[in-house]
């Protein structure tokens, strides 16, 4: 049920983008949200949406498939779009039938405001996909780093950090084994009504919950016992390499950015 | 029938392949193969979790493909029990009594009705019969196991699925498990179908087994043929059933077959009698 969602999984590959030092890909995704709302007119929002497909191909992920994938929020995207055209009375009318009225103003932000939260999901995806969770923690604490003076602490939220992303498709297996022995049982979540449905949501949660905490209970006394003692003095097995491609990688969103700021109304 | 999982997408995975195989009504079947031989998937299809991505399944009077949808279903379920490995993490109730009753009042049996099985259940299983109004979380691993066997147990189904129902439990635990399906296979006549790694559970208790390898069902017939042939069991990374080697070693030993093969220590002890009898009378 949960297999064709790729939203926060790894797609192991050999691309340009999965090469890349996941340092220059974080500080790039980070910096291209705030990029990304620097586009205001047709011209930017089509530099913008090229640049993303441009990023998708070099990436080598099939278009079906990260379309097939984000369809749960395709949906939300949609529903934007469906806000801003009925909701936004600015502008000449473009359209009216009985209730309805289009104007012309609901209709530009509509497809700006969903294009832009499209670009930003198809982007975090495409980061998730190309990188591996372990090199996603590993990034986000040596970034993280310089904000060891100011006593944060850094190692212990990228451990846990990858602590939850390790065990996610770990619950997924779980809510699914689970899942189906009630519904093997007769539990029945996809009819009745809403309070029937969330009755039912209990049979899966509670053995979720149960199952949770023994886990981590499990993982405390693993670590304890193989003498883990948090970040002090531990080296690495898998050292981050900066290279020319990450240093590019920075030059064209400099150039980007430029650009967007150029031609923005 | 074949089936895909994530089919279309980069993840997909064949895991059966042109499975075409009968279970008789009635009968214990035994499933056996190597891990990651499809095993616990063609499991899934007889209660329609899976839908077959190619084929049918057919359950009693119902049809299962890939279009199926709801009530039939239900129907298949309510007939079909499957006890999953380690089927105590199913158990979530406040107490033990509610966590059997589950099943059956989801299929509207009458909650007198099911009060009334559940507890005939607990002393069935061998439970104390304290533990009915007990949270389950407070028993132990073996008792808890007890319990979600109860709970598929409760709502009568007519052909039990049994994956790995003995996996963890030490070998007292696991005999009297066993025994129990046994029992219940005979008395309540079930179509029993027992997914498991073991031989010797296979050779004691099937009257009919499938060997799965690599998600094709490689091998099926009675167990005295299946079971004894040792160089194809091999090619699927399987062994002889205990009882098979050991008689093949004794016949060795005295240089000629015994009457019969047998599968169970019991039969292989009697033949073994036998011989050395007629044997004592020749002399």
């Amino acid at each position: 049920m949960m297999e064709k969602m790729i939203f926060g999984r790894y797609l192991p590959g050999d691309s340009f983008t999965h090469r890349l030092d996941p340092r220059s890909k974080l500080l790039f995704i980070f910096l291209f949200i705030f990029a990304v709302f620097l586009a205001n007119n047709t011209v930017t929002y089509a530099i913008l949406l090229g640049f993303t497909l441009f990023v998708i191909i070099i990436s080598r992920i099939r278009f079906s498939f990260l379309l097939g994938g984000l369809k749960p929020i395709l949906f939300l995207v949609v529903f934007t779009l469906l806000m801003h055209l009925f909701l936004t009375r600015e502008g000449p009318v473009l359209f009216h039938w009985k209730f309805i009225t289009i104007y012309e103003e609901g209709l530009r932000q509509g497809i700006y405001i969903s294009l832009r939260f499209f670009i930003l999901v198809l982007m975090t995806t495409v980061l998730t996909l190309t990188t591996s969770p372990i090199s996603i923690t590993d990034g986000v604490e040596t970034l993280l780093n310089p904000l060891k003076r100011l006593k944060l602490p850094v190692h212990e939220l990228a451990m846990m950090m990858s602590i939850a992303l390790r065990f996610i498709p770990t619950l997924m297996d779980e809510t699914d084994k689970i899942l189906k022995a009630q519904l093997a049982r007769g539990s029945d979540i996809s009819s009745g009504s809403v309070q029937q449905r969330v009755k039912a949501v209990i049979p899966l949660l509670v053995p979720l919950f149960v199952s949770a905490f023994k886990r981590a209970e499990d993982l405390a006394v693993a670590m304890e016992v193989k003498g883990y003692r948090g970040g002090e003095g531990r080296t690495r097995f898998r050292k981050l390499n900066w290279q020319a491609g990450d240093t590019a990688v920075m030059i064209i969103f400099g150039v980007l950015c430029a650009v967007l700021l150029y031609l923005r109304a | 029938m074949s089936f895909a999982y994530a089919p279309g997408t980069p993840f997909e995975k064949k895991a059966l392949f042109d499975i075409n195989e009968a279970v008789p009504s009635g009968s214990y079947t035994a499933v056996i193969g190597h891990t990651g031989s499809g095993k616990s998937t063609l499991l899934l299809h007889l209660n329609g979790l899976l839908k077959p991505t190619e084929g049918t399944v057919r359950v009693g009077d119902t049809l299962i493909t890939s279009e199926t949808k709801g009530k039939a279903l239900r129907t298949v379920r309510r007939n079909v029990g499957i006890v999953f490995q380690f089927p105590e993490h199913q158990l979530f109730e406040e107490t033990v009594l509610k966590d059997i009753m589950f099943g059956p009042l989801n299929f509207g049996i009458p909650e007198e009705e099911a009060k009334a099985l559940a507890l005939e259940l607990i002393e069935l299983l061998g439970l104390p019969a304290d533990v009915a109004d007990k949270s389950p979380f407070e028993l132990s691993g073996g008792q808890m196991r007890r319990v979600a066997i109860a709970g598929v147990l409760a709502f009568k189904p007519s052909v039990l699925i049994l994956d790995e129902p003995t996996a963890g439990l030490d070998p007292q635990g696991r005999r009297e498990i066993m025994e129990l399906f046994e029992r219940f296979h005979r008395e309540e006549g079930l179509t029993t179908i027992l997914v498991t790694h073991s031989m010797e559970d296979a050779a004691r208790y099937a009257d009919h087994v499938i060997v799965m390898h690599e998600g094709h069902a490689v091998l099926a017939g009675p167990p005295e043929d299946v079971l004894t042939d040792g160089t194809r069991l091999e090619q699927y990374r399987l062994e002889l059933p205990r009882t098979v080697r050991f008689q093949r070693d004794i016949e060795r030993l005295i240089g000629g077959p015994l009457a019969e093969r047998a599968l169970t220590e019991e039969k292989l002890a009697a033949l073994i009698a036998q011989r050395a009898g007629e044997q004592g009378d020749g002399r």
